[in-house]
C-alpha cells in the first residue's frame, strides 16, 4: 500500500449545487499515484485541473469520495495538517512566499513544515549555512541576499524560491499548479528545468498541471488529460514518449472538448 | 505652562504608546483591523479599578486586567475564525459586548481608585516617577515581543498576517495564530487600560472611545519616524511608542494654545485617514514614480514585466528599498 503516495477514490465535487451556476468540477474521479511518478496533467479551461489540486491540498472539502495520502485517510484533515505530506507551488508567484519576511525566514518557515511550531528560535545559525548552499543552486545570487525581503524579488525569482521551499523538507508529493504559467517564456523554461532537476535528484513524486502540451509530453513518465471533471486519457511509458502535440489535440477533439486558445498558442 | 505639563503628556503618551503596540500587532503584523481595542482598554481599566477599590494589590489587579484583555481578544478571534465573521465586524461585535460587560464590572459608569488609600504603580501626581516606571514596562514588553516574534510560533504568526495561503501550505494553523495574535494584542491594550486607570485615578466607561484612532495615529507617526532608521522589529515598536508620546505632546500643545480640544478626535481621525490614503494615492496616481526602474538589459523585456508584477503589490511597503534590488537588476532569473 505504501507505494501509493496518493489515492483519490471516487471524488465528487460540485460548486453552487442546486443553483443556475451549478458546476460539476470533479465527477467520480479516481487516481492512484505511485511512488516516484512524475505526472503531467493537461486539460481545457474548467476541466477540473485546479479543483483536483485543491482537493488534494484540502483547500475545500470534497462532496464525495476519499483522499488518501501516503496510506493515511486525509479526507477530513484541514489544509494546514495535510501540509506535512505536500510541497506546493502555485500559479501566482505572489502566493507561495511571505513578501515582508526575509528570504532566510521564508526558508526557515518551509523547513519546519509539518512540525509543531514551538517557542524555540524561528531560525538558527547552523540552518543558515544549509540555506545558503540550497539558494546557491538556483544560480540567482540569492545566497548573497538572504536577509532581503522576498517582496523585492521578481516573479521568476519568487517562483524559484517557492519551489526550493516546497522541496527543502522532502515532501511525499510535490504539487505544481501551472507554476510557470505566469512567467515569461525564458524564465518559465529555467524554472521548469530546475523543477525537473530537483525532482530527479530527490526522486520526488510529482503532479504537475500545465497548459503547455510540449512540456506535458516532454516531462515526467505519465500524462493525464482531463475533461469536464474526468480523466479522458491516461498514458505512460513508451506510449507517452512517442506522443506528439497533434495526437493530444486529436484526443481533445475526439472527446468533443473545446481546445482553448491558450493551449493552441503554446 | 506648556513645559510644566510636558511630563504629564509624556507619561500619558507612554501609556498610550503601550496600547498602540497592541494595535501594531493586529494592524501591522496580523493585517487585522481590530476594533476590539476600544472596548478592551476600558475592560482593563475597569477590572483594575474595581479590584483595587476592593483592596486588591495594584500588581495583582493589572495581571487580572491582562487576562481579561486576552479573553476579549479570544472572543474576537472566535468570531472571526470559527464563525467566519469579517475582521472589522468581529471587533465591533466584541466592542459592543464589552460595553455591557464593562458596565457590569464597574456596576456604574465609572470607578474611582483612591491613590491616597492604596498603592498605585503610576500616578499623575508623580508624572516624573511614572515616566520611569512606564519606560520599564515598555522595555519588558518590547523585549518580550521581540523574542516572541523571533520564535517558531512568532514567525508563524508573522507569516499568517503576511500571506495566509503560503502559511497554510507550510502547515501553519492560520486560525490559531490569528487568535493568539488577537489575545496578545488585547492583553497589552488592557494592560495599558489598567495603567491608565491607575494613572488618572479612575476608570470610565468612555475611556476607550476612539482608542483605535489614537493607536493607529501612534503607529503611523512611529513608522514615519523610524522606517528610515531600521526595519528591526524592536526599533519599529519603539517608534510606535514615540508616536504615542508625540500624539500627546501635540494634544498638550493644542490645550496650551487654548484651542477647543473637543475637535481633537476629529482631527486625529482626519490625519489618520489621510495617512492611510497616501499609499493608495501613491499607487493610483503616482504609479509611474513608484516603479521607476533602470532600463533592462537587451532581450529581457518580458523578464522585466514579470519583475514589475512582483514589485507592484509591494510598492507601498518596499518602494524605498527597491533600489538595492534593482541595482542587481537585469538578472530576473
Amino acid at each position: 500500500m505504501s507505494e501509493h503516495i496518493l489515492e483519490l477514490q471516487n471524488i465528487g465535487k460540485v460548486f453552487n449545487r442546486g443553483s443556475v451556476n451549478e458546476k460539476i468540477a470533479l465527477k467520480d474521479f479516481s487516481l492512484t499515484v505511485n511512488e516516484g511518478d512524475f505526472i503531467t496533467v493537461i486539460g481545457g479551461n474548467g476541466a477540473g485541473k485546479s479543483t483536483l489540486m485543491n482537493v488534494i491540498c484540502g483547500t475545500y472539502p470534497v462532496d464525495e469520495g476519499k483522499v488518501m495520502l501516503g496510506g493515511h485517510d486525509v479526507t477530513r484533515l484541514p489544509e494546514y495538517r495535510r501540509a506535512k505530506y505536500l510541497g506546493r507551488v502555485f500559479q501566482d508567484p505572489m502566493m507561495g512566499t511571505a513578501p515582508n519576511m526575509e528570504i532566510q525566514e521564508n526558508l526557515a518557515l518551509a523547513y519546519r513544515r509539518g512540525k509543531v511550531r514551538s517557542l524555540m528560535p524561528g531560525i538558527r545559525k547552523r540552518e543558515k549555512e544549509f540555506y545558503r548552499e540550497q539558494l546557491a543552486r538556483l544560480g540567482l545570487g540569492l545566497e548573497e541576499r538572504m536577509t532581503a525581503k522576498v517582496g523585492l524579488l521578481s516573479g521568476g525569482q519568487r517562483q524559484s524560491l517557492t519551489l526550493l521551499m516546497a522541496t527543502l523538507k522532502k515532501p511525499d508529493l510535490l504539487l505544481l499548479d501551472e507554476h510557470t504559467a505566469a512567467l515569461d517564456p525564458k524564465t518559465a523554461a529555467k524554472v521548469l528545468a530546475f523543477t525537473e532537476e530537483i525532482a530527479a535528484e530527490n526522486k520526488l513524486t510529482t503532479v504537475m498541471i500545465t497548459h503547455n502540451m510540449m512540456d506535458a509530453i516532454r516531462c515526467g513518465n505519465r500524462l493525464i488529460m482531463m475533461q469536464e471533471g474526468r480523466i479522458i486519457y491516461d498514458v505512460s511509458g513508451e506510449e507517452k514518449k512517442s506522443l506528439r502535440v497533434e495526437d493530444l489535440l486529436e484526443r481533445f477533439r475526439a472527446s468533443a472538448g473545446e481546445v482553448s486558445d491558450r493551449m493552441l498558442l503554446n | 505652562m506648556f513645559w510644566s505639563a510636558l511630563p504629564g503628556a509624556i507619561s500619558l503618551g507612554l501609556i498610550w504608546g503601550l496600547m498602540a503596540i497592541g494595535v501594531y500587532i493586529t494592524y501591522k503584523v496580523l493585517d487585522f483591523a481590530d476594533l476590539t481595542v476600544d472596548g478592551s482598554i476600558c475592560t482593563g481599566g475597569a477590572v483594575c479599578a474595581v479590584l483595587m477599590a476592593s483592596g486588591v494589590n495594584a500588581w495583582a489587579a493589572i495581571i487580572v486586567a491582562i487576562i481579561a484583555g486576552a479573553l476579549a481578544g479570544l472572543v474576537t478571534g472566535i468570531f472571526h475564525t470559527l464563525m467566519g465573521i469579517p475582521a472589522i465586524l468581529s471587533g465591533i461585535l466584541t466592542q459592543l459586548i464589552l460595553w455591557s460587560v464593562n458596565l457590569k464590572i464597574m456596576g456604574q459608569a465609572n470607578q474611582v481608585i483612591e491613590s491616597r488609600e492604596s498603592y498605585v504603580i503610576v500616578s499623575q501626581l508623580e508624572a516624573g516617577w511614572s515616566i520611569l516606571i512606564m519606560c520599564g514596562f515598555l522595555a519588558v514588553v518590547i523585549g518580550g515581543l521581540y523574542w516572541f516574534f523571533g520564535t517558531e510560533t512568532g514567525c508563524g504568526i508573522r507569516a499568517t498576517g503576511n500571506n495566509p495561503n503560503m502559511s497554510r501550505a507550510q502547515g501553519i494553523n492560520v486560525s490559531l495564530n490569528k487568535i493568539i495574535g488577537l489575545m496578545i494584542s488585547n492583553a497589552l491594550v488592557a494592560l495599558a487600560g489598567a495603567l491608565l486607570a491607575q494613572y488618572q485615578g479612575f476608570a470610565d466607561i468612555n475611556m476607550g472611545r476612539g482608542a483605535i484612532v489614537i493607536g493607529l495615529a501612534a503607529v503611523i507617526i512611529g513608522e514615519a519616524i523610524v522606517t528610515r532608521i531600521s526595519r528591526n522589529f524592536a526599533v519599529q515598536l519603539t517608534g510606535v511608542v514615540l508616536g504615542g508620546i508625540i500624539y500627546y505632546i501635540v494634544y498638550q500643545f493644542v490645550i496650551w494654545l487654548n484651542l477647543d480640544t473637543e475637535y481633537l478626535k476629529m482631527f486625529s481621525a482626519i490625519v489618520v485617514a489621510i495617512f492611510l490614503a497616501i499609499p493608495y494615492w501613491k499607487k493610483r496616481y503616482f504609479y509611474k514614480f513608484a516603479k521607476k526602474r533602470p532600463p533592462e538589459g537587451g532581450g529581457t523585456d518580458a523578464a522585466g514585466a514579470s519583475g514589475e508584477q512582483a514589485a507592484a503589490p509591494q510598492a507601498q511597503e518596499t518602494e524605498r528599498l527597491e533600489t538595492p534590488a534593482e541595482a542587481e537588476g537585469g538578472e530576473h532569473v
